[in-house]
């Protein structure tokens, strides 16, 4: 059995880290509560720019745009979004898995990362990075998906990249995150089409809708709106997604430590009054001993 | 009763908020094509927005804002706008606008290649925007 003076430390280590998990998990809760209010404020622009551009998709036809078709180049863009730190439980190694698990093959696959833990274990694995945005997970403003939205774009539109994708962690409730892997450009017609279908009354679909400019020309401007809205979401999202993450591991992580913390002051007094018994035996057998 | 009203309902929305979210009788924008005023019964219009003045009118009271960038759309009487922001004359801040206004101009002088121009001439007209309006305000 260990000695008494082990398990003491090993106790007293146990503590303290359980003191760290549950100041942490305090704080990603408090986190997760600002985050949770952002993304929810931002889901209306977010639904309502999706219902536009789908119904301007729709109403403009077989048009023929370079923002609707695949560009000529293998390459495939993805904006990975994880977090800075770790100690979030499965949160970025599920984002990692996702994005290593789809159908887009390392040579082709161009990172746009989004978060620094994701940039790491993507560079280690050969996956070629294109920009770094990490500084922009501590506090992701409107501006910063801006920023990756026009990256993005600008490779798209000089044929860097053909294809578009956006891997993130959607945020359903506080318990249940789900990695999200989505495709921004091209714009799929025919998904758009079908969903817009179910979705429309025939009254609403008979609208003839006007445009200004011409229904072309506003889908140039709208499109890069339209990507810039789904990264921003995104990133609010994931932002949400990685203090719940955090927030469920450290919950964890801090009932472990207690449970160890029991089983060890267990031990402890054991070996306290095997200790005990021990010293006393010894005694009585001396004291015999001499009589 | 309804038909002889004139109020429509009029919602403006940006990323980080619902800006606006009432009925009204009047707005003013201003799109790429040019000023636009809008009364009830418009024809279903989707316009592009620069950077301008919203004026929303209900009978003698009137609101200004900064509407930056966004899109309008008229359905029936309903109007959305989808603005990537907007701000209310008292929240904008006159001497980080002024700064912008400097900083754009500068920039504008000693600009190289095309995409810095655009962005740097939309900086300016966006602080000139604010500008505009704040002073107006603040009077």
């Amino acid at each position: 059995m260990a000695s008494m003076r082990d398990i003491k430390r090993r106790k007293e280590s146990i503590q303290s880290t359980g003191q760290i998990t549950k100041a942490m998990k305090l704080v990603s809760t408090v986190k997760l509560q600002k985050a949770k209010t952002r993304a929810e404020n931002t889901k209306p622009y977010f639904d309502h720019m999706y219902d536009t551009v789908l119904s301007m998709l729709r109403k403009s036809g077989n048009i023929s745009h370079p923002y609707l078709s695949a560009g000529k180049s293998n390459k495939k863009a993805i904006i990975v979004i994880s977090s800075n730190r770790g100690l979030a439980g499965g949160y970025n190694s599920n984002i990692l898995k996702l994005v290593m698990g789809s159908d887009i093959k390392k040579e082709d696959a161009l990172i746009y990362a989004v978060g620094r833990k994701g940039k790491e274990a993507l560079a280690r694995r050969g996956y070629q990075i294109a920009k770094d945005y990490s500084e922009v997970m501590n506090a992701p403003i409107y501006k910063d998906a801006i920023e990756i939205g026009q990256a993005v774009l600008d490779a798209f539109v000089s044929d860097e990249v053909g294809e578009i994708y956006l891997a993130y962690t959607s945020f359903k409730n506080t318990v249940s995150h789900i990695p999200t892997l989505i495709k921004l450009l091209p714009v799929d017609m025919e998904a758009a089409l079908q969903e817009g279908n179910d979705k429309e009354d025939l009254n609403e679909r008979l609208t003839l809708m006007n445009y200004e400019p011409a229904a072309e020309e506003a889908l140039d401007l709208i499109i890069p709106k339209y990507i810039n809205s789904l990264i921003y979401g995104a990133l609010v999202q994931a932002l949400a997604s990685e203090n719940g993450a955090r927030m469920q591991a450290m919950d964890s992580a801090t009932n472990n430590a207690e449970d160890m913390i029991s089983d060890l002051s267990l031990k402890y007094n054991r070996a306290r009054q095997s200790s005990i018994t021990q010293e006393l035996t010894e005694i009585i057998a001396g004291a015999n001993a001499i009589n | 009763m309804a038909d002889n009203s004139k109020d429509f309902k009029l919602q403006v929305i940006s990323p980080d908020r619902i800006f606006y979210d009432g009925e009204t009788d009047m707005i003013e924008v201003k799109t790429t094509e040019g000023e636009m005023g809008i009364l009830k019964h418009h024809i279903p219009l989707t316009a592009i927005l620069t950077p301008g003045i919203l004026r929303i009118k209900k009978g003698s009271e009137e609101r200004i804002a900064a509407l930056h960038d966004g899109f309008i759309e008229i359905l029936g009487d309903k109007v959305t706008i989808l603005a990537e922001s907007c701000e209310w004359p008292d929240e904008i801040d006159l001497n980080r606008a002024k700064e912008a206004k400097i900083r754009a101009e500068r920039r504008l002088k000693g600009a190289e290649g095309n995409i810095n121009e655009t962005r740097a001439e939309m900086a300016l007209r966006r602080s000139l925007l604010r500008i505009e309006l704040a002073e107006k305000y603040h009077k």
